[in-house]
This record gives structure tokens, sequence and C-alpha cells, in this order.
């Protein structure tokens, strides 16, 4: 007997969607042209790009690379339209290094390079965590490296950290954590303030081993602003992280300081303090007195930044839970100890755009500096416009500025989007 | 940065409380440099050069400073100084002098304690309009939008010529001369306003230059000087001579070329007295016999310095003007060596 069937009995083949659907088309359908308003607005934006990308084209590749002022320039292009580059090219390494010396460039290249180094481990938790001893000896490094000298100064002030973690931790068990600490940090003082510099300098007369120095001066460019940057991300975070628990304290004098320093601080524009840092300073400082200015200008970029952390933490730490807290506190877990592994890792993911947009600003920050005649990017644009030969020229440099910053920034940023994607525990 | 800042820039601060100013010269000479003001870029005045060189007419009046005191036109520590920090700067004593076309006024020089050593540019605030808006002098100028650089005797110039004349104006103000220049080409003002000399040199910079016209009328005085604190009489005597060496060689005929063979002595007696051959001036300022000699050959003298900067010759092409010799019909004039 036949069998017949009314129903098919294998599946019909798969069939591909219709092409209007799928591929570059469907995209595009679905993205741009979706209804009537959307496909204006298409068009409109597409006209608007075509314009812009015109104008801009020839102007950035019919540029001048190479010419030693702005009408020879102008001459080389008879009229056309485009940039005069010649001026990135013939002042890179004064955007770049500022007044540095030249034939030192390969101490803050090393510095930098090195940096990167530092960071690694900090950034990326798969490599080896020894690397973690370097990021802490990286500082002096750096320092020693950008500012010169004998090594012995950089040494000293290195072993007056380690002095203070071992006074802090053979007294621990004696006398209780909190005196400890204070005693810790009063051995540090001490041997910074009256002992650093004769052992510096008996150590200096014994071994001399020194790179020329450099004075702060000297500094500029975009090594400048990197210098301030990564002081103040690299100090602002852990200050931040202090003042935003202090404010959160049950002991009054630590919260009303911590609550009259940050409110100050964000109280008063970042301009007045370094205004107030280079030159109200010296008024009430007595003559003679050598407090490097860039010295003075990183502590007050990295107690501006601080303050600034400690409430984007203080976001992070009120986004808990309450019951999280309570969970340590059953656990018998001592203060520091609930903060350290309970309370700080979800309040610091929690606050990681946050964290992370203050790095940006303090990073773009640091072109104030130009305001207080310290030549930063910004500062060196306006003495190169200060030349007979480059006298005019505007958008090459402003526009080179604004790429260099960028690169940083928008690095910054993807970082922090990869680390949000990395401790992700939503589901 | 020397070790000491990291072990406690407050105790250096508490520490050095103690110890009191000694004069400018010796704190000069101690350091061995020259801390100088100058501007933080002001075409031909100041700017530093591709090397990292600081180069310009008031440039030179501290390498000539630094060479009488210090016998080294090098040693000098270039602060940069805006004109909102400039004053604070020098009264504080984070430099030494200013040399940073600052105009000599009556409140500077006597509410600001100031002690303005002479000049060293006679210049004047003037007008550059676009030449489409048919204007010939500031008269017509009614109504107009005018650029202007904040916190500059500019701006308070510009206030009293409109209102002696009963015309409004409106200001537009902007912080640097670069910008200035961007703003009124991007025609965000009619006319831009500033010291003659910085007009020129804007102008000269245009890519079409013909198309702009400067105003006849200069409606202010702005004679520009190098300046240095109220009280410290020797120093500021030294700073008022070598800028009047300067001023001398030019009338004497001193330049940096024939001073070597000038120096070995000659038959005008105030050539001698500033070349040290004869008399002793320069033991009078607490210096050698050699300052003048020294300060002149830094940079040359003052003519030379102007030629080299801003002189006709160069992009910014200013005549002397005013600031011809005296016997030229200007009015440079140093009072006599003797």
């Amino acid at each position: 007997m036949r069998e017949t069937s009314y129903v098919r009995s294998e599946m019909l083949a798969e069939q591909a969607p219709p092409i209007t659907n799928v591929g570059p088309i469907g995209w595009i359908k679905e993205n741009l042209f979706s209804g009537w308003l959307n496909s204006i607005l298409t068009i409109v934006m597409l006209v608007l790009i075509v314009i812009a990308v015109s104008a801009a084209f020839p102007w950035f590749f019919n540029g001048i690379w190479n010419a030693s002022s702005l009408s020879e320039c102008r001459e080389i292009l008879k009229g056309d339209t485009g940039a005069c580059w010649a001026v990135i090219h013939e002042r890179f390494s004064q955007l770049m290094y500022g007044f540095y010396p030249n034939h030192l460039y390969w101490r803050p290249n090393l510095a930098f390079v090195l940096l990167f180094v530092a960071v690694a481990p900090v950034l990326f938790n798969g490599l080896p965590r020894k690397m973690l001893w370097f990021s802490a000896l990286y500082p002096f490094i750096a320092v020693w490296l950008l500012w010169g000298g004998p090594v012995w100064g950089v040494v000293v002030a290195l072993l007056g950290f380690v002095i203070g973690f071992f006074a802090f931790r053979f007294l621990e068990p004696v006398l209780g954590s909190l005196f400890a600490l204070i005693l810790g940090v009063l051995a540090t003082l001490i041997w910074w303030l009256f002992l650093a510099g004769p052992v510096a300098n008996g150590l200096a007369g014994i071994v001399p081993l020194a790179l020329e120095p450099v004075e702060s001066r000297k500094f500029g460019g975009l090594m400048l602003s990197m210098t301030l940057g990564v002081t103040g991300i690299v100090g602002s975070l852990p200050l931040g992280i202090v003042l935003a628990l202090g404010r959160q304290s049950d002991l009054v004098i630590v919260k009303s300081l911590s609550v009259g320093f940050i409110e100050f601080i964000r109280g008063v524009p970042l301009i007045t303090l370094l205004i107030v840092a280079s030159t109200l300073l010296n008024v009430f400082l007595p003559p003679g007195t050598d407090f490097d200015i860039i010295l003075r200008v990183m502590i007050m970029v990295t107690l501006f930044a601080a303050a600034y952390m400690a409430e984007v933490i203080r976001g992070g730490l009120a986004a808990l839970p309450k019951g999280q807290y309570e969970a340590a506190d059953a656990l018998g877990l001592d203060y520091w100890k609930a903060q350290r592994l309970i309370i700080m890792p979800q309040a610091l993911k929690i606050s990681i755009p946050g964290i992370v947009s203050t790095f940006i600003g303090l990073f773009k920050d640091t072109t104030l500096v130009s305001i207080i005649s310290l030549f930063d990017m910004l500062g060196f644009a306006k003495a190169i416009q200060a030349n007979a030969e480059w006298q005019g020229i505007v958008w090459e440099l402003y526009v080179f500025i604004a790429f260099v910053f960028w690169i940083f920034c928008f690095s910054m940023s993807r970082y922090s989007m990869y680390l949000e994607r990395k401790l992700q525990t939503g589901h | 940065m020397k070790k000491s800042v990291f072990f406690g820039a407050l105790t250096v601060a508490s520490l050095a409380a103690g110890a009191v100013a000694a004069g400018t010269m010796d704190d000069v000479k101690a350091r061995g440099k020259l801390n100088c003001g100058v501007s933080t870029g002001l075409v031909g005045f100041a700017a530093p050069d591709a090397n990292g060189t600081w180069n310009g007419f008031d440039v030179g009046v501290c390498r000539a400073v630094a060479a009488a005191v210090l016998g080294d036109p090098t040693a000098i520590e270039f602060v940069p100084t805006t004109g909102k920090t400039r004053f604070t700067a020098l009264a504080s004593g984070e430099v030494d002098m200013l040399a940073r076309n600052t105009t000599w006024t009556f409140t500077r020089d006597v509410d600001l304690k100031f002690e303005f050593v002479g000049v060293n540019y006679y210049d004047g605030q003037g007008f550059m309009a676009p030449k489409s808006l048919g204007v010939t002098s500031a008269k017509d100028l009614d109504g107009a939008t005018v650029c202007i650089q904040t916190g500059t005797t500019t701006e308070l110039n510009l206030a009293d010529f409109f209102r002696s004349n009963n015309m409004s104006y409106e200001p537009v103000p902007i912080e640097t001369n670069a910008e200035a220049q961007q703003q009124y080409l991007s025609g965000a003002c009619d006319v831009l306003t500033t010291d003659a000399s910085g007009l020129a040199a804007t102008r000269a910079s245009f890519e079409n230059p013909k198309d702009h016209v400067i105003l006849p009328e200069i409606i202010s005085k702005e004679p520009l000087g190098p300046l240095v604190r109220h009280g410290d009489n020797q120093w500021g005597d030294l700073v008022r001579w070598t800028l009047n060496a300067l001023i001398s060689a030019e009338e004497l005929g001193i330049t940096s070329a024939n001073i070597d063979e000038l120096a070995k002595g000659t038959n005008n007696p105030e050539i001698n007295r500033i070349l040290g051959t004869e008399g002793d001036l320069g033991a009078m300022l607490g210096l050698d016999k050699q300052w003048a000699y020294r300060a002149i050959k830094a940079g040359g003298n003052y003519g030379e310095l102007f030629e080299k900067n801003i002189g006709e010759n160069t992009p910014i092409g200013l005549a002397r003007g005013l600031n011809a010799q005296w016997k030229d019909g200007g009015l440079i004039y140093s009072p006599p060596f003797r």
C-alpha cells in the first residue's frame, strides 16, 4: 500500500531571510531609515558630515610639514587651503618636554616607559604580583629620573617609609594600632626632617652616584601635564578614600575635619588655589625660601582632586545596602578589615565611572597651570604664537594639543569600561 | 628639584624665617642667576625660540643686567609672568626685576611700591580696523565693538577716550594678543585696540596686511620700562644705569662690533668712563670697572637691540619714531655718565 501523507514528512530547508532585512541593507533600513522622521534626520546628518569633511579634509592633508615660518607656509600654499603643520614639526620637542635640556630627553622618555611597567600590574591582574614592588618603587625612580641629582636623596626619602613601617610593626603589639600608627608617622617625619638631609649628604660624599640635576622651571609641555596628572591621580585616590571614610565616621573631630576640608576645597576654583600656590605663598613665606613651584602645584592639584574623589567614593559607599555593613559586623571583622574586604571593593566598583571622570578632569585641569605662567602645552602655544615667525598661527597648535589630550583621556575612559565589564557580577 | 624639598618644604620655610633678606644684588650674586620677569610671550619683546632660548627687546635688558652683575648674559632664570601675576611676582621677590613692557603710571610707581628705572620703549595706544569698514579716524568709531586686552592700562585709556569724545562703544574683553588677533580676524569686533607696537606686529602677521589700517590717533602715552621693588636703591640704580649705558652707548657710537676697539681707550672721556678705562663708576655701583662693557657687549647697544628685535628689517617692522635718540628727534635720552 502506497503511503500517502497529507502532512509534510520532512522539514522545508531554511530559507535566507529577505535581503531587505539582513546584512548591510537590513542594518541601514533598521537603524537609519526606520521611519520618515529618521530618514529625514539621516539625510540631513549625511549632508552635514559631507560638508564638514570636505571642508576639513583638504586643510588636513594639504598641510605643509617643512617650513620655518607661517609666511613661508603661505608662500608654499600660494592661497590654497592647507594647515601649516610645520609649526608642530619645528616645535614638537618643546611641546613635549618644554625647556628640558635636549641631551637629557632620554630621562623623561625612560620615566614614561617605566610608568607603563609600573602601572600595568595595577591595571591588569593577570600579571605577576611581584611587579607591584616595582610599582611601589616607581614614584621614587621617576622623581630621580626627572629631577636628577644624587640618588641618595630619593633613597633616604624611601627609607623614611621603611622606618615608619617597621616602627608601626614593632610598636603595634605593645601599644595598639592607633598609637603605633601615630608613632610610626612621627618616626618617619623625624627621619625626613632632621636625619635624612645629613645622611643623604654623607652617602653622596661616599658614593657620588648622581644624574645631572634639572630645575623645575625647565619642565614643560606634555611632560609637565603628565607629571602633574600622574601625581594627582596617584595621590588623590588614597586621600579621597580616607576623606570619604572620614566623612562617614562617627568620630566628631575626624568627621568635621573631613567635611571642612572637602567643602572648602570644593568651594574654591582650582585657579584660585593655583594662584595662591604660585604667588600668594611667596608673599607669606620668608624671602629666599626655595619651595619648588611644581611641588606646590602638585600638592594643590592633588588636594583639589582628592576632595572631589572623596565625594565620588562617598556616593559609592552610600549605594551599598546597609546589610553589607551589618554582614561585615556579624562576621566579627574590625573596622579596617571590614572596609578592606567587604565595603571598599564594592564601593569602589560602583564608583569606577565617577573616579575615572575625576581622573580625566584632573588631567585636563593641569592645563590651567598656564595661568600661573608654567608652560604646559597651552602655555607653549601662546609662547610660540609670540614668535615673529609663527605669529598668527592658531588652529594647527590647538588641534594638535586637543589630539594629544584626546589620546590620553580616551584611553583612560576605555580602560574604565574594560574594568567595569571585568568586575561585572550581576547577571 | 632639590632633595630638601621632599624632606619638608615647610621646615625650610620655618627655618628660613629667621634669615633677613640681604640686598637684591647680593642675593643675585649668591644665587649666580638673575631672576628676570618677562612676558609669557609678546612678539618682538619676549618669546622662547625653538631651542627654548628667550629672545626679544625686553629680554635684551635682562641679558644686559645679568652681564653687568654676573658677567654672563645667559645666567638668567626667565620667569614668564602674565598681566595679572607680574606685580605679585615682583613684590613677593620671585623675580629680581621685571622687564615686561609695563607702562609706567603714577599708581604703579607710588601705590604698588615699585620703582621704574627708566623707559626702554615709548608706546601709545592705537586702533586697527579693516579697510572695508571705511573709517579714517578714531573719532568715527561711535558705537563700534572693540576688542581689548583685560587687566591693562589699555582698557582704562579706551574708556577715557570714548567718554571724553562723547561716544559709546561695546568692549569685547580678551586675554591674550593671539586671541585678540583671532577674534578680530573672525569679525567678533570692528576694531582692535592695543599698543601701537603690538598693532603693527599683529598686522604684519596677517595674510593680507593691506586690508587693514592703523588709525592715525594715538590715544595714550605708554612709556614702557623695566621696574624693580621699592626700597633697594642700590639694585634700582644698577638696573637704571645698565639701561642708561645701553642708551648712551648708541648715542656715543659704541656698538658690539667696535666695543673691544674702544675699550682700549679713546679720546672721548665719557666713552672711557662708561667702558671703565677712566674713573671707576663701577665701584660706586658695587661692581667692577667692566660692568657696562659687558652689558653692551651682551646684545649690543640700545639701537642694535631695537633693530635686531623690532626694527624695520624684522617682520614687526617698527620705525624708531619716538624711540629715536634725542639728537634724532626722539625721546630716548640718558643722563650723563659722570
